[in-house]
């Protein structure tokens, strides 16, 4: 071991001499892992068997075969357009129990991204008030419980409601779509050229520009008089006739379902198109700016093409589009849609309580991004919006992410709290009503818990993937 | 450079106050509420938001309340009947468990206090002995006081315990029984040379980590008793601790392993190069450096947990939360949920927000303690 | 020895040949500037013609960054006038957005946009702000790379550069946007010694250039070669300014003898 390499030939190389084996550290490794593994498998063969012999004695069955067994029992509500019944399958009973849970996992992601990031931003602000009720909102609802606010939406707010006879009632304007539409338009025009004359023009000019109150007050006086003469001139007014749509009662949420008529797809195929024209405009803008250096407004062009485009063709081929609105007849309503009160308040609670901390995501996310980053930024000329776009969100994003979707992942993962207000999730009707009448505990378990498993997997393959993409390069 | 006209010696100019919309009460309100339109729009907006939601609640807690009388016929509509929670208050607190042994549990959460005071204030002596006694000693003690049958104390079935008291057993055993078992599945998760074993504790970490707490309790429930041999069989919150424990076990595993990869990579060869075995400089050098680091995050998943107990009510065990649900229904009282949701939450509130501040008063001190 | 390789390279530099125009590109007048209840910088009277290279040197607290700071309005002064290039800076965006134009900064940390490469760095500028199409921009840019002698990183990121190269970045960026006048806050304070040398190296290029600069630092060697000026501050004022020669020989403040032996010392 000791020999002087340089007097070893390059031919020649002595081998370390090996230590006994049981001072080995690769032979100790080695046979304290045949330990464990052989302590693991003796107790899991253990729990197998008595596993086993309690489920033989108690006259429990085993496999998959009550998948194709009939349930009946009914379940109160379906999404996705499923159809379910007593007839059908316990099999059936677990795909409709997994797509209520993706249905609300995937409302309350929505929900609460939304939210957490209006709440984080809002943090930051630097008004000390607006900063303040963001604080007191997160340290409020992180620090309660979720049960207990599903609980409270629950129980003390849409429980107690009102049976369908008593509903809040909120009534909507039906609107007159012509003249909106005129009057959108023409007060549009007004005011863009109260800002080009006002502000804009003075501006350029280096002259004093008009103070906003004064062109805040000009626009809602344009708007009211344009709105007015064109009532005048069409002879119609602007809401064509108030309607009750929207009834809040202990049953639930009842709405207007919007029911499509004959030709309402050209509508459907122009958003499709206008999402595939923004991403070309994107494209050729920056194909353009790259060669010319000339900039094109290309989010509101976007905006233009996928809400603009469709809505403009909506009105031309002729509003293909009705309201089906829930009437009152007997003692519930029928017609409209429903929300379940039970998907309400798992809603909420799951949206309002994942919110509080994806704000502290997005507000950490945001901090992570130095100030010496904006200075730069500020020192080479650029203005506030593209020091937003180029330099501070993409570093932010890189940091708010991987939390951000760990955060989706607790999201789903607690939506099976509704079981504890019987909405239907999977936990509720696999793993507890499937479970008690079938009473294979072991196949029943193992399945409801490989769907989230599942679902953790791809979740952290995603994050690792990301991470690996978006690591700054360092040296 | 200074023109003559100065009235002072170069370089002891005065120290002048700012202009006045720079400082005071109008300078602060400058800054903070009304610096541009937006601004001023967002303070209107937000203090209408606290004028409509504030004294609304303001009179419903405190000045429309109820506070003195028996029965619910004292309670007027108008505000929240706290009579209610009074009437309730031992069941909201203990459960069902005797009147008259109750100073078992509260002499406990005397002597409990005390130690955790003891190390949670800075710069007392002896904290690593109360470290222990707290966390072995104490959990025993606790054990022969709660349930009894021994030492001449009645046996008080685990079906009687209820209320804060009961969330409080969960949480803490939870906790202190996973830190050890974390422990050892960090460390397993860490160790390079055994693949074997690192992938039984990556199995073991992750399985517990992907899936919802309420399937750990519903196993814990329905799958126990089926695992144990015939005829053994054991009380349904003892089934409910292993699940929390083992679901917690993972975390704590992770937030462990947070900490080993934070000491630096000289502190392990350093361990190595005084010639200590691994499990010496683990328990000598590393754990001691690790576990340090890592109380702000031990106390988060406390946080977590505590706020998780109240799971355990889906599978029937009368948690804090459990007990108000519970005595909402009494046909007596129905009507007051609201009252009792109010108090629970603020109770949960308090010990949460309480800790989470700690956490963090924690992790600044440990900041400032590495870096500068 | 960094001291001594910029006094060398400093002798080929055409201080007195280079003519110093008249033109005030900066005037600063009677400027005071407050940090809550905190005085920072007081009465500062400051007149800096085109051509100029300007060293501001203090003990640290004094204002030096908040000065410098304040001509590109990353901070705002409460009373006085500054004016740059005829412009005056106040609350006024467009003012604010024409003066940046004008005026480059480096910083003491680089503030490299880490998540972008060294040449998008450079033309992040020159294409969002003077909307030049990216093949000119780039072109731009990889002159001045080659102006901080490091044309061949312009495909890496900011994470995998040396500090001195990062700063060379930097000060490549600022140029991309062809400014009148450079700031420079302490931009080798943060550096490992054998790096000072190729950053000084690049700002005395500069220098020779006609470039007007104001820098914050403390590096003497520097001072005395390159600047027509030194100014001295303390607790918010300018204490003392002068050419270097006189400067350095003979201090006429207390303070300024008092801060210059402390410096001069090791
Ligand atoms: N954003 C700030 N808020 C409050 N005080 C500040 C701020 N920035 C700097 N100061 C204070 O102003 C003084 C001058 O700071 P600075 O200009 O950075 O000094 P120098 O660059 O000369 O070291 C210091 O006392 C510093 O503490
Ligand atoms: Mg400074």
């Amino acid at each position: 071991m000791a020999a002087d390499p340089k007097q070893v030939s390059a031919d020649v190389s002595v081998p370390p001499s090996k230590p006994a084996f049981w001072n080995d550290p690769a032979w100790r490794a080695i046979f304290f892992q045949v330990l464990v593994l052989v302590g693991v498998v003796v107790f899991a063969a253990f729990l197998v068997r008595n596993t086993l012999h309690n489920m033989e004695s108690r006259g429990i069955s085993s496999g998959f075969d009550f998948l194709s067994k009939t349930a009946g029992f009914s379940i109160g509500e379906t999404h996705f357009g499923i159809s379910y019944t007593e007839e059908n399958s316990y099999g059936k009973t677990f795909i409709v129990g997994l797509m209520n849970t993706i249905w609300v996992s995937m409302w309350g992601v929505f929900l609460a991204t939304i939210l957490g990031f209006i709440i984080g931003v809002m943090r930051l602000s630097t008004n000390w008030l607006v900063s303040k009720l963001a604080m007191v909102y997160i340290e409020t609802i992180r620090n309660i419980p979720l049960l207990l606010q599903i609980f409270f939406w629950y129980f003390a707010i849409l429980r107690p409601l009102p049976g369908p006879r008593g509903s809040i009632q909120l009534s909507f304007p039906i609107i007159n779509f012509t003249h909106l539409i005129i009057t959108v338009l023409v007060s549009a025009a007004a005011i863009f050229l109260l800002w080009w004359i006002g502000v804009k023009k003075r501006y350029d000019a280096d002259q004093k520009a008009m103070p906003l109150w004064m062109l805040v007050i000009a626009s809602v006086v344009t708007v009211l008089i344009i709105g007015n003469v064109v009532s005048l001139v069409t002879g119609f007014g602007l809401v064509a006739q108030w309607n009750e749509s929207f009834f809040l009662n202990n049953r639930g949420l009842s709405y207007p379902q919007p029911i499509p008529e004959e030709g309402f797809a050209i509508t459907g195929w122009a958003v499709a198109i206008g999402v595939v024209a923004a991403f070309f405009v994107r494209r050729w803008a920056k194909k353009r700016q790259d060669e010319t250096g000339e900039q094109f407004p290309v989010f509101l062009a976007s905006l233009g093409l996928i809400i603009g485009l469709p809505l403009v063709i909506f009105i031309f081929s002729g509003l293909p589009l009705h309201f089906d609105y829930p009437k009152l007849t007997g003692f519930n309503f029928t017609g409209g849609s429903v929300l379940t009160p039970e998907f309400i308040s798992l809603l909420l609670a799951l949206s309002f309580y994942t919110a509080s901390f994806i704000a502290e995501i997005v507000r950490a996310g945001i901090n992570a991004v130095s100030h010496g980053q904006t200075e730069a930024a500020r020192a080479v000329g650029l203005r506030a919006n593209p020091i937003l776009r180029l330099v501070i969100i993409p570093q932010a994003l890189r940091v708010i992410i991987p939390p951000l979707t760990s955060q989706y992942l607790n999201l789903t993962k607690n939506s099976s709290l509704a079981a504890a207000i019987a909405y239907p999730d999977i936990v509720l009707v696999f793993a507890g009503t499937t479970l008690m009448q079938t009473g294979q505990a072991v196949e029943i378990i193992a399945m409801t818990m490989a769907v989230y498993l599942t679902l953790s997997l791809l979740i952290s393959t995603f994050m690792n993937w990301y991470n690996e993409k978006m690591a700054l390069v360092e040296r | 450079m200074a023109d003559a006209a100065q009235n002072h010696i170069v370089g002891e100019h005065p120290d002048l106050l700012p202009p006045k919309t720079e400082v005071g009460v109008w300078g602060w309100m400058y800054h903070n509420l009304f610096s541009s339109p937006l601004n001023n729009f967002l303070t209107f907006f937000g203090l209408f938001l606290i004028w409509v939601t504030i004294p609304p609640m303001i009179d419903w807690l405190f000045i429309d309340a109820d506070w003195v009388g028996e029965t619910r016929d004292d309670c007027g509509r108008e505000g929240a009947c706290w009579i209610y929670i009074g009437v309730w208050f031992k069941q909201l607190m203990y459960g069902r468990y005797p009147d008259e042994d109750l100073w078992r549990i509260n002499s406990m959460y005397i002597i409990g206090a005390i130690g955790l005071i003891w190390l949670v204030w800075p710069n007392l002596k002896y904290k690593g002995w109360i470290g222990v006694f707290m966390l072995f000693l104490f959990p025993v003690a606790c054990y022969f006081m709660f349930s009894g049958g021994s030492f001449g104390l009645e046996r008080i079935e685990t079906p009687l315990w209820g209320g804060l008291f009961l969330t409080l057993v969960i949480a803490v055993v939870g906790i202190v029984a996973s830190l050890p078992i974390g422990i050892v599945l960090a460390l397993g998760r860490q160790s390079k040379n055994m693949p074997v074993i690192r992938a039984i504790c990556v199995g073991f970490i992750e399985l517990w980590r992907g899936v919802p707490l309420i399937t750990v309790l519903f196993m814990a429930s329905v799958m126990f008793p089926l695992f144990l041999p015939e005829g053994m069989n054991f009380d349904k919150l003892i089934r409910a601790l292993v699940g929390v424990m083992l679901f917690s076990a993972a975390y704590m595993a992770e937030v462990v392993r947070g900490g080993l990869q934070a000491i630096p990579k000289g502190q392990y060869e350093a361990a190595d190069s005084l010639g200590l075995s691994y499990w010496k400089s683990m328990a000598l050098i590393v754990l001691p450096q690790a576990l340090k680091i890592v109380i702000p995050g031990i106390v988060n998943t406390f946080i977590g947990l505590f706020k998780d107990t109240t799971l355990v009510l889906i599978i029937g065990l009368f948690d804090f939360l459990g007990m108000a649900q519970a005595v909402a229904t009494n046909p007596d009282w129905l009507g007051f949920a609201v009252e009792g949701y109010v108090f629970v939450a603020f109770g949960f509130w308090v010990f949460c927000f309480g800790m989470s501040r700690y956490s963090q008063y924690l992790e600044e001190k440990l900041h400032t303690g590495h870096k500068r | 020895m960094a001291e001594q390789s910029i006094e060398s390279s400093g002798q080929d530099l055409p201080a007195e040949g280079l003519v110093i125009g008249e033109e005030e590109v900066i005037k600063i007048v009677d400027m005071h500037k407050w940090y809550g209840q905190f005085h920072v910088l007081k009465n500062i009277n400051l007149t800096v013609h085109k051509g100029e290279r300007i060293v501001i040197c203090g003990p640290s607290g004094s204002g030096k960054s908040t000065l410098i700071r304040c001509i590109n309005r990353l901070e705002e002064h409460q009373r006085g006038q500054i004016m740059v290039e005829g412009t005056e800076l106040t609350g006024d965006l467009k003012h604010i957005e024409l003066i940046r134009r004008e005026v480059g900064m480096v910083f003491q940390h680089f503030n490299l946009f880490p998540h972008l490469t060294v040449m998008e760095n450079l033309a992040l500028a020159p294409i969002w702000v003077k909307k030049m199409p990216r093949r000119d921009a780039e072109e731009v840019a990889m002159t001045y790379l080659k102006r901080v002698k490091i044309p061949e990183q312009a495909k890496k990121f900011p994470g995998q550069l040396s500090g001195g190269q990062q700063q060379r970045v930097a000060i490549a960026r600022s140029l991309c946007m062809n400014p009148k006048i450079m700031l420079f806050d302490e931009p080798t304070s943060a550096l490992d010694p054998e790096m000072i040398k190729e950053v000084l190296d690049v700002m005395i290029e500069l220098a020779k250039t006609g470039m007007t600069m104001l820098v914050v630092t403390h590096e003497m060697g520097f001072a005395k070669t390159v600047a027509n000026r030194v100014i001295f501050m303390d607790e918010g004022e300018i204490i003392e300014e002068n050419e270097p020669e006189e400067f350095f020989n003979n201090a006429q403040h207390d303070r300024t003898k008092l801060f210059l032996s402390q410096i001069l010392a090791h």
